[in-house]
């Protein structure tokens, strides 16, 4: 809990800082010090330090697992923030308050991660969302950019609207919020109660941009400000993955049987649409858009294969995929050109940056030695064990291997191709750099050794 | 610990070599960790064989059942002593070459041999598995970035081919995982597994795929030839000698002994698809006017044999010893066979690169003549020919021999048919050989061709080191066979399935 009183702290903080007219450089020292005092507070928290014990059982409850993943998106916020913090700047005049939106997103996460009752669950939802439509529309000026806040904003309202719809229903079945205590002892649903679940569950995989309810990622990742689509596309979907684990595990584990083949069918056709949509793809930002529905895809089957397994996969997922989105993102962000051809020759030019890319891209695309491919390796065997886990499982890696092609086609414009004549690359600064490289041996070292993360699930 | 070091020398080599940005230090550095990984294959060889020296096992991905475990028994020697002379000759013939970038050429030409390394030592599934994406990785970026000029889609063709193999594989490894009763990687966990044969038949084609695709098995060898034209000589001598044997070296160890029902099965399909494969490339290979496809295509007719004959010793012996005796006889031929094989392409590869860098073509039809011109190279050319033909007194030749008979008492009932039909392949391959020396070396001379061509220091070195192995083991067998004997022995009775077949 230690996070969300620092974070809504540190947002309210950062509010008012704007009033205090500091420079940009100060604005943002604060900022990063501020995720940093996150990362750390998750840390002491797993050591048993807590600022303020909150007592709020009924409502929220931290475990090991929402606290291994609580640090894993802290770590990553701030890694985001060392190296996208600078480029915010350039979106629009409200600087300081972009970073306290974020900071209260992180409010959310906590919830998402912790909650016992269906209201909190709502709660951070919401919370993680509406700074999420600001964030969206943030570079007024940009019609493109209204437009993509316009139609989150709309199909969001709906789907948590789909979702308010489902706690009712299930309040009306059970008369409880409570995770523990929704389904009842006899593990017999009811109707209502089934309803109140697929409306839960479809509005869930609307927030993980899971086919066929993903409609809206492609337009509103491409429309929204790079920087905060490189936030979008990881932390958020990687929380509201976790949240969603958490619901159907600790609420409905022992409706599994119902809902399992759901999970099952809604991952295959993530998986399909995601890649092979992904393969036509011209613009390398709008690529990422697709390749994050299709990395859905293969976090759905950890839903899918619901288990131990499927937990520490969730959680090297989370890590790797973020890791390694993040930092595309934050190249793609300082780059002139967008589209696969603005990235010939980069090799050349900036062998290092090139090095690093190629080392997140095959993480992505889920070669051995990275982070990715240990993710990809738990998610299969969870899915494996599963009914028809065979089938799904096949498909899956069929739909890997198509990924390969999309990102491999980055790959080979850095190194295989030469740039046009008059190419301008960003210059990026040591720094950059530095962080960039902690980045990859993250994503190396966890793809050889993942116990170094996966053991706090535990100790 | 020889097993370890095996793998450590080209990886940490590699990594060296990628420092210094002076091409000439880079190759010194990639000399010196070939001949350091050879001569602990030798040492290993000869000196410290107790199988103590060539394990390795250490903690690793605990959670998963994985551990970090090397284990080299002869076939895993024998393949270990190819790759390194196959890096050394690369780096060999590739001396006196203009390579731009040189320090990641031949930095990641070890990192190639360090992945191959772990899969012929690999005795964990999940190691084989990583080491299996590590060779080919390099591989990839070897070929789009030196190579020819169709080299970007050709390699992508080549790399999309093998991970579709290579992920299917791994839904196959991890099934077997789940069967095992501690949720184990262990090549021997899996050994121990009794799969019931409805699970087998389709469980074979997981892996089968995969290693069809890396040896070329017709119809899956589509990315094969493109390939080895695309890239670059070096490679392609790397690609072909020692990385397809990886295919062969897998089905070896990771098929028959685990999914012995399976394989036996669906035998008879393999062999007929394998002796399809031999006649379709052999007829290609005649018709071929560019040198490096119709080594490509005679490369796939010579794997295509040692397949079928693979295939040919699945089978129950109902513990008879005449035919577990002639499982045995055939199985060490095939090891021979993954090892002179192994050395002739690579003594191929050399002489169609030295070619195409002096005369600046690699068609057969603006060659001739240079029989006369440059004697010294037409003697190599010609012995390394032979032994691809697999004329006695070349390595090639007990080898295929052997095989033959494997063949001969395989318990399918078509056998005489595939048999035959191999058989052939002997005198198709006869007629492309020839008919490429014949192009090559006699005829008219032309403008090209009328200077002559001279070999460099290095290169006559690694010609004659290909040489004297063929003659040697053309006229010394024995060795490779009483060094495969006990190993052979034990695998032959552990491929058996008449043990399924009594309960």
């Amino acid at each position: 809990m230690n996070l969300l009183l620092l974070a809504a702290f540190w947002g309210v903080l950062m509010m008012f800082i704007s009033l205090s007219g500091r420079s940009h450089a100060t604005i943002r020292l604060i900022a990063q010090v501020g995720m940093g005092l996150l990362f750390l507070s998750t840390l002491a928290e797993m050591q048993g330090f807590l600022i303020y014990d909150l007592k709020a059982a009924e409502m929220f409850a931290m475990d090991r697992y929402g606290l291994v993943m609580l640090s894993v998106l802290s770590g990553c916020g701030f890694l985001y923030f060392l190296l996208s913090g600078r480029d915010m700047a350039n979106v629009g005049s409200d600087y300081s308050e972009y970073f306290s939106l974020i900071f209260f997103i992180f409010c959310g996460f906590v919830l998402v991660l912790s909650f016992t009752s269906l209201l909190m669950l709502f709660l951070g939802i919401e919370i993680v969302t509406i700074p999420l439509y600001i964030l969206t529309g943030s570079d007024k000026r940009n019609l493109k950019s209204n437009e993509a806040s316009l139609k989150y904003f709309l199909l969001g309202a709906f789907s948590t609207g789909l979702m308010l719809m489902g706690i009712a229903l299930i309040y009306g079945a059970r008369g409880t919020f409570s995770t523990m205590e929704v389904v009842g002892a006899s593990g017999i649903p009811t109707r209502l109660l089934l309803g109140g679940l697929f409306l839960m569950f479809f509005s869930l995989a609307f927030k993980v941009s899971a086919a066929p309810f993903h409609f809206w990622t492609p337009d509103v990742y491409d429309g929204a400000p790079t920087v905060f689509t490189s936030f979008m596309a990881t932390l958020v979907k990687v929380a509201a993955f976790a949240g969603f684990l958490r619901l159907f595990d600790h609420a409905f584990g022992s409706l599994k049987t119902t809902w399992q083949i759901w999970a099952g069918a809604v991952a295959v056709l993530t998986l399909i649409i995601g890649n092979i949509t992904a393969v036509y793809q011209q613009s390398v930002k709008r690529l990422l858009a697709y390749s994050s529905i299709a990395q859905a895809g293969f976090m759905m089957l950890g839903l899918y294969g619901l288990g131990d397994g499927a937990r520490e996969g969730m959680v090297l997922y989370a890590a790797s995929y973020s890791l390694a989105t993040i930092a595309i993102f934050s190249v793609l962000t300082r780059m002139n050109d967008y589209t696969i051809e603005g990235f010939n020759g980069l090799a050349k030019k900036d062998p290092w940056i090139a090095g690093i890319l190629a080392v997140c891209l095959l993480s992505l695309a889920g070669i051995p030695l990275t982070a990715g491919f240990l993710a990809k390796f738990y998610m299969l065997q969870a899915a494996l064990s599963a009914k028809y886990g065979l089938i799904v499982v096949v498909i899956a890696v069929l739909m890997a291997a198509v990924s390969v092609y999309y990102y491999f086609r980055v790959l080979q414009a850095m190194y295989f191709r030469a740039a046009e004549e008059g190419t301008q690359f960003p210059a990026f600064s040591t720094g950059f750099k530095r962080v960039l490289t902690l980045i990859a041996i993250l994503i190396l070292v966890l793809g050889i050794q993942p116990g170094l993360l996966l053991h706090y699930l535990y100790f | 610990m020889i097993a370890l070091l095996l793998f450590l020398v080209p990886l940490i080599g590699g990594l060296l070599t990628f420092l210094p940005n002076k091409s000439g230090m880079a190759r010194s550095l990639a000399l010196g960790s070939a001949l350091l990984s050879l001569a602990g294959v030798i040492a290993g060889l000869t000196l410290f064989k107790q199988p103590l020296y060539w394990e390795f096992d250490a903690e690793w991905l605990q959670t998963l059942g994985s551990r970090f475990s090397l284990k080299g028994d002869a076939m895993g020697m024998l393949m270990s002593l190819l790759t390194s002379i196959g890096v050394l000759l690369a780096v060999l013939g590739s001396w006196n070459n203009d390579v731009q970038g040189t320090n990641r050429f031949y930095g990641l030409l070890l990192w190639m041999q360090a992945g191959m390394m772990v899969v012929f030592l690999a005795s964990d599934a999940l190691l084989f598995y990583f080491g299996w994406e590590l060779a080919l990785i390099p591989a990839y970026f070897l070929c789009s970035i030196w190579g020819g000029e169709k080299r970007i889609a050709v390699t992508f063709k080549f790399f999309i081919y093998t991970f579709v193999g290579s992920v299917l594989m791994l839904i196959g490894l991890i099934y077997l995982q789940s069967l095992t009763p501690n949720h184990s990687f262990q090549m021997q966990a899996f050994r121990n597994l009794e799969i019931p044969e409805s699970k087998q038949v389709w469980l074979f084609w997981l892996f089968f795929l995969a290693f069809a695709i890396k040896v070329p098995v017709f119809p899956f060898h589509t990315w094969q030839p493109d390939t080895y034209e695309q890239s670059p000589t070096t490679v392609t001598m790397l690609l072909s000698g020692v990385m397809v044997k990886m295919g062969l070296v897998a089905m070896i160890r990771w098929m028959l002994p685990i999914l012995g029902i399976g394989v036996f099965i669906w035998s008879d399909v393999v062999i007929c698809l394998s002796v399809i494969g031999i006649l379709y490339a052999s007829l290609i290979a005649i018709r071929q006017d560019d040198l490096k496809r119709l080594i490509a295509y005679s490369s796939i007719a010579h794997m295509g044999l040692t397949v079928a004959a693979l295939f040919s010793l699945s089978g129950f012996s109902n513990n008879s010893n005449v035919v577990l005796q002639y499982h045995q006889v055939g199985f060490q031929g095939i090891l021979l066979q993954l090892f002179s094989h192994g050395i002739n392409i690579l003594g191929m590869w050399l002489l169609a690169d030295r070619i195409e860098r002096r005369f600046g073509t690699r068609k057969l039809s603006e060659l001739g003549g240079l029989a006369r011109t440059a004697p010294t190279f037409t003697i190599f050319f010609l012995l390394i020919a032979f032994a691809n033909i697999a004329l006695p007194l070349t390595n090639a030749f007990p080898g295929e021999f052997l095989q033959f008979n494997a063949l001969f008492h395989a318990q399918s009932p078509y056998r005489f048919v595939f048999l035959v039909l191999a058989g052939l392949g002997v005198i198709l391959s006869a007629i492309y050989t020839l008919n490429m020396v014949r192009r090559i070396f006699f005829g008219e001379t032309n403008q090209a061709t009328e200077n002559g061509l001279r070999l460099s220091t290095a290169e006559s070195l690694a010609l004659s080191l290909v040489v004297g192995l063929i003659l040697v083991f053309g006229v010394y067998p024995q060795a490779v066979l009483d060094f495969t004997n006990d190993f052979s022995r034990e695998y032959v009775k552990a491929i058996d399935i008449t043990r399924f077949l009594a309960k």
